[in-house]
């Protein structure tokens, strides 16, 4: 059990920056998921917290002390790999009982943690059978397994349920977030898929191009994104964003086809904005309580998904391309002009920089 | 197992002929004629020869020089083959890491391989020749005398260098690309589970390694036995005193050298049903070997 503390860390290979400095405490017991598009540097971060990559500057700590100079091993850390990593010339029992070897951990002691971690995992009848022998989902439990024997301070866990199929995906995602809430381990977890990120986080840290640009729980982050970026990457389908030009005085916003979207209550910034509009805060009907703005959309495709149908669409007037997930299945065809509409309370307004304005 | 359907029932026998014909052009007939001359008792002009069955082979087991020449494949080859494996190993996990220049330190360390055994022999001779060569002249200020001309264990020692040194790079490129297979992150599994260097190569690395380092033993044993014969020849001619007398060279001398075709006939046949038992040892692990 231990915090987690980055500071300014940063990585640069020759002059190439691609961490530029991130800021991040983690408390103890918390589950925090670095989530963002492959590149964004949220492995090589992860990397740098388990000892595997050379922290260029700035400072991690485990538990209160500073470890950029301490060896993987002498971190008390543990780590499940995307492709598992298990050792194939081992029983599933070796692969466990390994780190604690290492250890000169006393052989009574192995036998009771690791029969304990195989019960907690199912995993007991499988304790002599090669990895090759396991299925994909039983390898991530082995994988798994040996991360929880060691006791480790920290958790880390590297896309580890990218190599298994949807089903399973979802199956073993909500026993990792059991088992850490059993454990009670602090936990830093990669994932490109926002999904895993929403799910399994206590906070999420969303990265872009080695930078942390929004740190929030997951509501936080879906609620109030603090980017466009942010915005376009969680959430699915993706935010729509609609072009605005402000009017000074009247502080009305109008789309890019003349017709006038809502006015702001703050002042006005002297430049042309960006509304965000979730495609779950698109309807059919105007929403009873309050004002909602009606958009005319040029309906070219439906994806019936069951559960709920997804618009996408041209916006008529400005053109601007727009979605809109609508709960149910709707015979809406590809063709059709629709008014739908908004409650302008959800509207999320970004400068032109993609920062989030200060209002509201 | 894709099975292919022909329609034409001579198309196989068309499509397979030329590699039976070289087989048994080029092997089945020659090695025929071995065993067939190894029976035979032959004048040493070649005018006449007499079937005399297992004649040849009884002398042979009986002579000691045979026994004797035995027991210096078996130093040689062992020796060729550990030394050149455990020397390829080293090499290759030195190499395996990212350093500055590995990839021309990987090229030139493969280079002596294109080196032809004959030649390898020739410039160890250079090298190492008593009266002109370079390293004898600096053993000499350290106080060893070195003539491989008229010492037995020095001609040995030479010979055992100058073949290792032409097989090394073979074997490294093969455990280069064997420890290049094993995926990065069980070694890092490893580090962070507390393995220090040694025990990682120890524990994961070499396991991982050894059905690559078994292929290579095998390898390396034919190689010793058959393959080094350029370099004797170019080197010590299997002398002084028949020290570094293979079994493979003995073959050539007797026959060649001694007109003891038959005895050199059953030698050769001896040789063919070694090389058939190492093969079978070969294909027999290739076919159980583990595929991780």
């Amino acid at each position: 059990m231990a915090t987690l503390q980055l500071k300014d860390v940063r990585k640069s290979y020759g002059s190439l920056e691609v961490i530029h400095g991130v800021n991040l405490e983690i408390a103890d017991g918390e589950l925090v998921v670095l989530v963002g598009p492959s590149g964004c540097g949220k492995s090589t971060l992860l990397r740098m917290i388990a000892g595997l990559e050379r922290v260029s500057a700035g400072t991690v700590a485990i538990g209160g002390k500073v470890v950029n100079e301490r060896e993987p091993k002498d971190r008390d850390i543990a780590m499940v790999f995307q492709n598992y990593a298990l050792y194939p010339h081992m029983t599933v029992f070796d692969n466990m009982a390994y780190g604690l070897r290492n250890r000169r951990t006393p052989r009574e002691e192995i036998e009771v943690r690791v029969r304990d971690a195989a019960r907690i995992l199912e995993l007991d009848e499988y304790l002599e059978r090669t990895p090759r022998q396991l299925s994909g989902g039983q390898r991530q439990r082995v994988a798994m397994g040996r991360a929880i024997v060691r006791k480790p301070a920290v958790f880390l866990f590297d896309e580890p349920l990218s190599n298994l199929d949807a089903k399973l995906r979802v199956h073993m995602r909500v026993e990792i977030r059991r088992l850490q809430q059993a454990l009670r381990t602090t936990s830093v977890y990669v994932t490109h898929d926002q999904v895993e990120a929403m799910t399994l986080a206590d906070r999420l840290v969303v990265m872009n191009k080695g930078v942390a640009e929004q740190v929030g729980s997951p509501v936080e982050v879906y609620e109030r994104p603090a980017t466009t970026f942010v915005a376009s990457f969680i959430g699915s389908p993706a935010m729509n964003f609609l072009p605005v030009s402000v009017n000074g005085e009247s502080r009305t916003l109008t789309l890019r086809g003349g017709q006038p979207l809502t006015s702001l209550d703050s002042p006005s910034p002297a430049q042309d904005i960006i509304v965000g509009i979730r495609p779950e805060d698109i309807h059919l009907q105007p929403n009873g309580q309050g004002e909602a703005v009606r958009l005319v959309v040029g309906i070219d495709l439906v994806e019936v998904l069951g559960a709920d149908s997804v618009l996408h669409g041209r916006l008529v007037g400005s053109e601007d391309r727009i979605m809109a997930r609508l709960p149910g299945i709707h015979r809406i065809r590809a063709g059709e002009s629709l008014p739908l509409f908004v409650a302008p309370d959800r509207f999320h307004y970004f400068l032109q920089s993609g920062r989030r304005m200060a209002q509201q | 197992m894709k099975r292919a359907i022909f329609n034409d029932r001579l198309l196989p026998y068309l499509l397979l002929g030329p590699q039976l014909i070289v087989t048994l052009v080029f092997f089945i007939w020659p090695s025929g004629e071995a065993i067939w001359q190894s029976m035979l008792l032959e004048d040493a002009f070649g005018g006449s020869s007499r079937f005399v069955w297992f004649r040849n082979f009884e002398r042979l087991f009986d002579d000691e020089g045979y026994w004797a020449s035995f027991e210096t494949t078996a130093i040689f080859s062992i020796a060729v083959a550990t030394i050149g494996l455990a020397l390829a190993l080293l090499l290759a996990t030195t190499a395996d890491r990212s350093l500055r220049g590995a990839g021309a330190y990987r090229s030139l360390l493969i280079w002596p391989y294109a080196v032809a055994p004959a030649v390898a022999g020739v410039l160890w001779g250079f090298l190492f020749n008593p009266g002109a060569g370079l390293l004898p002249y600096y053993l000499n200020l350290m106080g060893v005398a070195w003539n491989h001309q008229i010492n037995g264990n020095q001609a040995l020692l030479l010979v055992i260098a100058a073949a290792c040194w032409n097989q090394v790079s073979y074997n490294f490129v093969f455990f280069l690309a064997g420890l290049q297979s094993i995926p990065r992150a069980l070694i890092e599994a490893a580090a962070i589970d507390g393995a220090g260097p040694g025990r990682r190569f120890w524990s994961i690395v070499f396991p991982l390694l050894a059905p690559t380092g078994f292929f290579l033993l095998v390898v390396n044993i034919i190689y010793a036995f058959f393959g080094t014969f350029g370099i004797i020849d170019a080197l010590t001619k299997g002398g002084p005193a028949r020290s570094t007398e293979i079994l493979v060279y003995k073959v050539y001398s007797d026959g060649f050298r001694g007109q003891d075709f038959g005895g050199s006939a059953a030698q050769s046949a001896i040789l063919m049903g070694i090389v058939v038992v190492l093969t079978v040892v070969q294909f027999r692990f290739i076919e159980r070997r583990i595929h991780y």
